[in-house]
């Protein structure tokens, strides 16, 4: 039953994808985009990783959708549409793809328990958080005191990108016309 | 056969994902789509993520007291910080579509590179006597 909705909700996604990819209107393609976050959150959920579920469709679903929203307001709904369709980033991708798919038959089989990555450091984070640490959830014993610096790092990146954002959006228009940074012929 | 397929279905599939997102950013030259596309091969990166370190029979690494199967918990708190970053991302990328639609009136990448042509040939001119 668990094989069969992993099956059903990555075919899914994958028609999502190819949704987006099809669309010509921005807005379709961010909700199809939000869609895509909710099912993706969804199939976490059936692989056990409840905690990464749980943010995907707060922050997936949730704030991008509404940043992407923000940002089709300022700009405009429609993608131009080109006619000419070139090979070379078609061909890129597809043997990139073929590469990856190359890559895959060394790799474990799914939801083996005798998995290279579940031999290592995995079995001491599981005693360490029941003796040491002495709260339930592991993945939060991880995150914030195993590897509490890389937590600490990305508040950091996070502390970044939010004065890009300001410096990139805080200055207004009047601002830049009288630096002359605004090109004001191409006011429309 | 089935098996085969089963074993390697969640990376093939992840694998389309990720080129779907990969093409969107490759070949749409629209700034906001070329950053949906980025979403997309992101969220295909924490699926694969996950899905290695599912185990077949285990639940949620979440202690019961229960002699349990955990999935392994670290690929969650990896994807958890990546997850976060990438809205960070997301939202710098969208504030620089912004700014350059104020500045060009355009977020297609061919337009703009119209538009910096003209600027360049222009501010050459300028600077001739």
């Amino acid at each position: 039953m668990e094989l069969l909705i992993n099956v059903v909700l990555l075919g899914l996604l994958g028609i999502t994808a190819i949704a987006i990819l099809t669309t010509r209107h921005l807005f379709v393609a961010t909700m199809l985009a939000g869609g895509y976050s909710l099912t993706s959150a969804a199939l976490l959920v059936n692989l056990d990783a409840v905690d990464v579920a749980f943010t995907e469709a707060a922050v997936g679903a949730g704030i991008s959708t509404v940043l992407m929203l923000g940002t089709l307001t300022l700009t405009r709904r429609r993608e131009k549409v080109k006619k000419d369709f070139r090979w070379s980033p078609f061909l890129v991708v597809l043997a990139t793809g073929a590469l990856l798919v190359y890559g895959t038959v060394d790799m474990p089989a799914f939801g083996d328990p005798n998995a290279p990555a579940l031999q290592h450091i995995v079995p001491e984070y599981i005693a360490g958080t029941r003796d040491d640490i002495q709260i339930p959830n592991i993945v939060t014993a991880v995150l914030a005191s195993y590897r509490g610096y890389d937590t600490l790092g990305e508040t950091a990146v996070i502390f970044t990108a939010g004065v890009g954002v300001l410096l990139l959006l805080g200055r207004r228009r009047e601002e830049d016309e009288e630096a002359g940074t605004r090109r004001p012929e191409r006011d429309a | 056969m089935l098996e085969l397929f089963l074993a390697k279905y969640n990376y093939w599939i992840v694998i389309l994902l990720m080129m779907t997102g990969l093409y969107i950013v490759v070949a749409r030259g629209n700034l906001v789509k070329k950053i949906i596309g980025l979403n997309v091969f992101q969220t295909s990166v924490f699926i694969l993520y996950i899905s290695m370190g599912k185990v077949a029979g285990g639940t949620a690494p979440i202690l019961t007291g229960r002699d349990e199967i955990f999935s392994n918990p670290i690929p969650h708190v990896l994807i958890l910080t990546a997850i976060v970053v990438g809205i960070a991302t997301t939202a710098l990328g969208l504030a620089f579509v912004v700014r350059i639609r104020e500045a060009y009136d355009s977020i297609e990448d061919d337009e703009i590179d119209d538009a910096e042509k003209q600027d360049m040939a222009r501010d050459l001119e300028g600077r001739l006597p």
